[in-house]
């Protein structure tokens, strides 16, 4: 087996494994079925990410992603269920208006996909990412990353704000 | 040899199924998953298009700004659900219809 053949067996599982997973958190009846499907989907992303040779933006996906964003939806589901019961069924609506919609978005961008000619430009060697994304960060984005972090604060601090008890009533 | 338009395959392919779940689910913490996969597509489109087009990190800086937002649009997002769940007990959009003339 030539390393070629190993590679793109790797990829089409990864991609397999995100596409699926993703239709998993989607179509599942079982809240809990699906943020656990999620964790492999965000998994899954950040494998494709390093075969793109983004390793900073894989690790900060994993970190972020799955201990951050991920942690924060099960405490929203724990929070506003009654875990007596582990099967947490959810309802559906619009299944077949949101089954067009869906089939129409994924068939204009297929389409869009196909017709346009991308620009090929040179293409990046695989190398280690995460000096060069920090130089950027620091001279060419310095005033778009310290607004970020800027923000950042400002929407944690309004997020607690917003769920506080009021003391009152 | 996997190009750019497998990247952009997988990544039409999440984007349609956020859509889905957005659209069609009723628990807003399951729209809440279903935009958080429309995110992570639009991140793979980024980080695929700087792999093999621009051939500088640009799409990569871009994808950690997208990945802030993120991070920020959960906090706010489940900050809601909380305070929606305390007012009418019930995570379900359909009873979030006070503003229902």
């Amino acid at each position: 087996m030539d390393a070629n053949f190993v590679q793109q067996a790797i990829w089409y599982f990864f991609a397999a494994l995100t596409v699926l997973s993703a239709a998993v958190v989607v179509f599942s009846r079982s809240l809990i079925h699906s943020a656990f499907s999620l964790l492999f989907t965000f998994f899954g992303v950040a494998a494709l990410y390093v075969m793109l040779g983004a390793d900073f933006l894989a690790a900060t996906q994993l970190v972020i992603y799955v201990g951050g964003i991920l942690v924060l939806l099960l405490f929203g589901v724990m929070l506003t269920h009654k875990l007596y019961n582990l099967d947490l069924r959810t309802e559906t609506f619009q299944f077949f208006p949101g089954l067009l919609v869906t089939s129409a978005v994924f068939l204009t961008l297929g389409g869009v996909m196909l017709r346009t000619e991308w620009h090929r430009g040179p293409e990046r060697a695989p190398a280690p990412t995460t000096a060069q994304i920090g130089e950027l960060f620091m001279r060419d984005y310095i005033l778009p990353f310290e607004i970020a972090s800027v923000f950042l604060l400002v929407a944690l601090i309004g997020a607690a704000m917003i769920v506080r008890r009021r003391e009152t009533q | 040899m996997i190009g750019l338009d497998h990247y952009l395959l997988v990544s039409a392919l999440l984007f349609s199924l956020g859509i889905m779940g957005v659209l069609t689910r009723k628990n807003a913490v399951n729209v809440l998953m279903g935009i958080e996969l429309i995110l992570n597509s639009a991140n793979l489109n980024l980080v695929a298009f700087s792999r093999f087009s621009a051939g500088n990190l640009t799409g990569q800086v871009f994808a950690v700004f997208v990945i802030i937002i993120a991070a920020a649009e959960a906090a706010v997002a489940l900050a809601i659900v909380l305070s929606m769940y305390r007012l009418v007990k019930s995570v379900n959009l359909d009873r979030a219809d006070s503003l229902k003339g």
